[in-house]
């Protein structure tokens, strides 16, 4: 059973989103996704100061299995990148809600965070898979 | 219903995650496949490859029927023990398997098939005894595990008894004695020293956590598969099957032109590719970011300036260089530069000789 914390936002492609003091979103893959991937071998980034539209892909994750797209949870404009993962990108693997985040995001759309699903509808969506 | 090895709960109780593998349950990996991989090219690390095919040829007509079936010759092989890679083939000389024949006394030859072959290959075997006076025997009753990496011997040698110790003491690479109930030998599919061993299942368990106890770190076909990659060994279904001929497979070193009367299968249609000009297979280096993959389109200039096509048979991310490598089947006319369509755009890569990895260092 992936660990899926209640306290964060969920994408259905596998992002993960958390809220932080400033207003902006932190945003990841999920524990199931990197599981999925496995050892992860190289993280492409967006850029600080991109602009990001939700539901578009922004940053590719690949494995030693696969090469994956990720896709922006949410609008808004890119405020940091985890520049950590060019070195390290097993970070995505040993800690995909800590560490190993990708990219933080000012929403310019509020109203975006509802289509997000909460820890059990996002645990639906990996028991439907 | 997916078949089990022996060594099934000895994977669960180290945290394996298992994998369909061509009707089999098997450990993709137990955690890391990159942490898998150190462990084989820096100290000691072991695989279950019981579901490979062990299969014994005997019989006064043995020999007679191997110079036969095989590409290679075993003719070549003199001395008890030595063994010999290559493939067998079907008569427009394409690829059915790989396997590795060990020569244990006139009378007397193992061979070691892979296991997503082992129904056409034992029934391709059985057809063609006949004129030969051969048994030919396959023995599900023996497993088998690969423990490969620089100190693997040294931790072998702390589970192995005294008498085993002794047998392969001094053991080339490329031979296999029986030891007790194990038969060792000097073999394996990741460019590291080590041993393949083939031990009854009944002492599989044993054996396997005899070698956990001394230290042997058990890896997945994942790292399997990179460490292969690596050291520029072919995987079956993949960088060749029966569509393809040995010298479009980086296997011409395996087939046994002399002596010329010696009328193995497949012989007269592949001195006929050899005539024409056969297609090669060539490694790829890019050290760029991203991972070239099986299938991804090859490109590339002759020296007319007209463009050729080929494709990568297999491709990955290799651990210990840190950037990504793969082989591909060209025509060849190949330079030493290409180029590969990577996730819709075009990246430069570098065609070298494909063995990347030896003994832990870069070999290109």
């Amino acid at each position: 059973m992936s660990n899926i914390p209640t306290e964060l936002k969920y994408a259905s492609s596998h992002e993960w989103v958390r809220k932080e003091e400033d207003g902006s979103y932190t945003i990841g893959i999920t524990e199931h996704a990197q599981e999925l991937l496995g050892d992860m071998v190289f993280v492409e980034l967006p850029e600080v100061g991109d602009t990001v539209n939700a539901g578009e892909d922004c940053a590719v994750a690949e494995s030693v299995k696969a090469a994956s797209d990720i896709y922006a949870p949410l609008s808004g404009e890119v405020l940091a990148v985890n520049e950590a993962l060019e070195e390290s990108p097993e970070l995505v693997n040993s800690d995909a809600y800590g560490d190993g985040w990708f990219f933080r995001v000012m929403p310019t759309d509020a109203a975006e965070l509802d289509n997000l699903l909460d820890a059990e509808a996002y645990q639906a969506v990996i028991d439907e898979e | 219903m997916a078949n089990k090895t022996v060594l099934y709960t000895k994977h669960l109780e180290s945290g394996a995650k298992m994998v369909d593998f061509h009707g089999w349950d098997m450990p993709l990996n137990y955690g890391s496949q990159i942490e898998e991989h150190h462990a084989v090219r820096q100290d000691a690390g072991m695989f279950d490859v019981s579901h490979m095919t062990v299969v014994d040829i005997t019989g006064t007509g043995a020999k007679a029927f191997l110079q036969r079936l095989l590409a290679n010759d075993v003719a070549k092989l003199k001395v008890s023990g030595k063994a010999l890679y290559g493939g067998m083939l079907n008569h427009d000389a394409g690829v059915i398997d790989d396997l590795i024949t060990y020569y244990l006394n006139d009378d007397f030859y193992r061979i070691v098939v892979n296991s997503a072959t082992r129904e056409k290959d034992l029934a391709w075997i059985a057809l063609q005894t006949e004129g030969f006076d051969v048994t030919v025997t396959e023995r599900p009753e023996l497993a088998m595990i690969a423990v490969q990496g620089p100190n693997a011997k040294a931790k072998a040698a702390e589970v192995f008894n005294a008498e085993q110790n002794a047998a392969v003491e001094g053991m080339k690479p490329f031979f296999g004695v029986q030891a007790g109930e194990l038969f060792i030998a000097t073999t394996g599919y990741t460019g590291e020293a080590g041993y393949e061993i083939i031990v009854p299942e009944a002492q599989a368990e044993a054996l396997w956590q005899a070698l956990l106890d001394a230290g042997v770190r058990p890896c997945g076909l994942g790292a399997r598969d990179t460490l292969r990659l690596e050291a520029g060994m072919n995987l079956y279904g993949q960088d060749m099957d029966e569509t393809v001929n040995p010298l479009a497979a980086n296997m011409g070193w395996t087939i046994a032109w002399e002596p010329s009367e010696r009328d193995f299968i497949g012989r007269e249609a592949l001195s006929a590719i050899k005539a024409a000009g056969a297609d090669k297979l060539v490694g790829l280096v890019m050290e760029t970011k991203g991972v070239l993959r099986h299938g991804m389109t090859v490109c590339f200039n002759d020296d007319a300036g007209a463009e050729h096509k080929g494709v990568i048979t297999s491709g990955t991310f290799s651990p210990t260089l840190g950037y990504s490598i793969a082989m591909a089947r060209v025509d060849a006319g190949i330079g030493e530069t290409a180029e590969v369509e990577v996730r819709n755009k075009r990246v430069p890569v570098r065609v070298v000789s494909p063995c990347f990895v030896r003994n832990g260092k870069q070999a290109f």
